[in-house]
């Protein structure tokens, strides 16, 4: 059994992304508890590769189909990676590949899956864990003893400072013939249009979320965002009944935002919530279950409803 | 030519919306009072199965285990038209975990034929999003999660992927695959009670010993503790009625100079 530590490198238009450095760091940390190698999993532009200069060793693989994440390609890839390096531990984020990748590769490699990792440290040569569950509402502590474990960890919890460090790893490319048999192929890659809002730069924003209950009565969230001349952002299931259009999406699928003042409107605030909104200035948040996770992460809460609530701020807020 | 088959798993997962409370060995939630519904993905991925069905036909059976209140939702899930509901019984009392459900479905699956397999991208339990990625490693077929949209094809299916803010990525699979569903196409249809019923005196419920039984948590994990997240950074209650509230609200909006009085 060997004690690396792989992190699977995730990139979006040429820019590493902020988890990926926040994972080389901490792969950093557990990699030298247990004397081994931090080893970087890069699949597609390799020239990001002069980025990752925490990592020991960083195994890349080339392609242009590659950069555009397919994931049956990407878990060949990674496979060949945990199995040729002395690898323990897998690390990705709780991203779109992180979710795709981790559990596949765990039934591939017979490894450990933990998910929605918000804490993790070395004890001895064993590795402590902490997951949420249950949307964030119980967390709990757990002792990994498996000798493989793949671990996806929630973004925006760790310092990505740890993980942007200088330096020279040695550069290997994985053998091409792993692609050899694949069943799928990459097709496209879009990125979606802006829509003519962006909610990432209003110093204030008015978020609504299931609990505002029907596209109608968006109109209440509507007037107080207007008196403060700031736009509504919502939560992925307003966004999927069709009440706002995607760019108005605060969280994992959606934007990462940080204003001066979020205020949450029915909002339970989910872990994939919370990583778009955690890090606002101000968190004010409106919600009738006083267990909602969202008060965990907010300054101010109220328990009151939000249709008491929203019409007596759009009075008090209105000229 | 035989019509395409989708297999669509579904679980019961505890209402969120009520509190949880520990069992007395603080090592699960008391599952004793706890209300169950259906979880909210695996409405997307039968959604999806029976947009594809219309479009393309297609039999689509819905698979459950034996869960309380599970035999609702597999009544529900025929209302709203899928051909066949199975229920496998026998694999323990309540709870599997992800690892023991994935097995168990992987072993029933591999002795039936299927086109696609569609999961709800995750439950919101402690499912976490692994079944799709775990299915897809243990029958060794081609898997996708975090799926927005299929394009059935002939002998592959066209999926559509969410990356994060938006950017989606196409890749064309080949099947028999396993897809995790985050969105069908259109909203999960609704299903009046009256044909819930119709359904239900209809009894075309299938009970299907399961292939095996739970064994336990998965080796190497072990639960040291199970908490609530800590009270110290909870927001500071704002007391008092909506007009109250609003005020109080107004004024630490001002005292941050966001607003002005
Ligand atoms: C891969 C993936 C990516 C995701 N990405 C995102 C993302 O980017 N952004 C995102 O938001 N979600 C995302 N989700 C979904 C996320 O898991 C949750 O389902 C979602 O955040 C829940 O939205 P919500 O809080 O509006 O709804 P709910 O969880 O249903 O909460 C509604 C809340 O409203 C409260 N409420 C109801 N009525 C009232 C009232 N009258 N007054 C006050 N309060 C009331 C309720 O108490 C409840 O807490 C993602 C999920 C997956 C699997």
């Amino acid at each position: 059994m060997g004690n690396d530590v792989v992190v699977v490198v995730e990139h979006d238009g040429g820019v590493v992304s902020d988890t990926t450095f926040e994972l080389l760091g901490k792969g950093r940390e557990l990699a030298d508890a247990w004397g081994g190698r931090l080893v970087a999993a890069l699949f597609g532009e390799p020239e990001l590769a002069g980025e990752l200069g925490a990592a020991d060793v960083v195994r890349f693989a080339a392609g242009a189909e590659l950069g555009g994440y397919c994931p049956e390609a990407w878990e060949a890839l990674l496979l060949n990676v945990v199995e040729s390096v002395g690898a323990r531990l897998v690390l990705i984020g709780t991203s779109t590949v992180g979710m795709d990748l981790g559990s596949s590769l765990a039934a591939r490699w017979h490894a450990a899956p933990l998910s929605y990792v918000v804490a993790l440290r070395a004890d001895g040569d064993q590795l402590l864990a902490t997951s949420q569950i249950y949307a964030g509402k119980l967390l709990a502590d757990l002792r990994v003893t498996a000798p493989r474990v793949v671990v996806t960890h929630i973004g925006g919890l760790l310092p990505s400072d740890a993980g942007r460090r200088a330096g020279s790893p040695a550069r290997e490319e994985i053998d091409p013939g792993v692609l050899g048999s694949l069943k799928s192929a990459f097709k496209e890659r879009r990125v979606p249009d802006g829509g003519g809002v962006d909610i990432t730069a209003a110093p204030m924003l008015v978020s609504v979320g299931r609990g505002i209950a029907g596209q109608d009565n968006l109109e209440l969230a509507q007037e107080v965002a207007d008196a403060l001349g700031v736009p509504l952002s919502a939560s992925r299931p307003v966004i999927d009944q069709g009440w706002l259009p995607k760019p108005h999406q605060v969280g994992k699928s959606g934007k990462k935002v940080k204003p001066k003042a979020y205020l949450a409107f029915g909002i339970s605030g989910a872990p994939e919530h919370l990583e778009g909104m955690r890090n606002s200035e101000l968190i004010i948040a409106c919600n009738t279950d006083p267990s909602a996770p969202i008060f965990d992460v907010a300054h101010y809460g109220t328990t009151v409803d939000l249709f008491d609530l929203l019409p007596e701020l759009a009075e008090r807020l209105g000229d | 030519m035989i019509a395409m088959r989708i297999v669509v798993p579904v679980k019961q997962v505890p209402d969120l919306v009520e509190e949880l409370e520990l069992n007395s060995e603080g090592s699960d939630i008391d599952r004793e009072f706890v209300k169950f519904v259906a979880n909210e993905w695996d409405e997307q991925a039968l959604e999806e199965a029976l947009l594809i069905k219309e479009a393309v036909g297609a039999q689509v059976s819905v698979v459950a285990f034996d869960e309380p209140d599970v035999d609702q939702t597999l009544y529900t899930a025929l209302a709203r038209g899928a051909d066949e509901a199975v229920k496998l019984t026998g694999a323990g009392d309540g709870w599997l975990s992800t690892a023991e459900r994935s097995r168990l479905l992987a072993q029933w699956l591999s002795g039936q034929s299927y086109d696609m397999v569609i999961t709800g991208v995750q439950a919101s339990d402690d499912l976490d999003g692994q079944l799709a990625g775990t299915l897809g490693g243990l029958l060794g077929v081609p898997h996708a999660s975090v799926v927005v949209g299929v394009e059935p094809g002939s002998g592959s299916v066209t999926v559509t992927q969410e990356l994060a803010g938006g950017t989606v990525v196409r890749t064309e699979i080949a099947t028999p695959c396993v897809l995790g569903m985050q969105t069908a196409r259109q909203a999960p249809r609704y299903a009046p009670i009256s044909r819930i019923r119709q359904a239900m005196s209809a009894g075309g419920l299938e009970s299907v010993e399961a292939p095996g039984e739970a064994t336990g948590p998965t080796d190497g994990i072990e639960l040291l503790r199970l908490y609530p997240p800590e009270k110290a950074g909870r927001a500071e209650m704002i007391s008092g009625d909506a007009p109250a509230v609003a005020e109080r609200i107004v004024e630490i909006l001002a005292s941050k100079g966001l607003v002005k009085l």
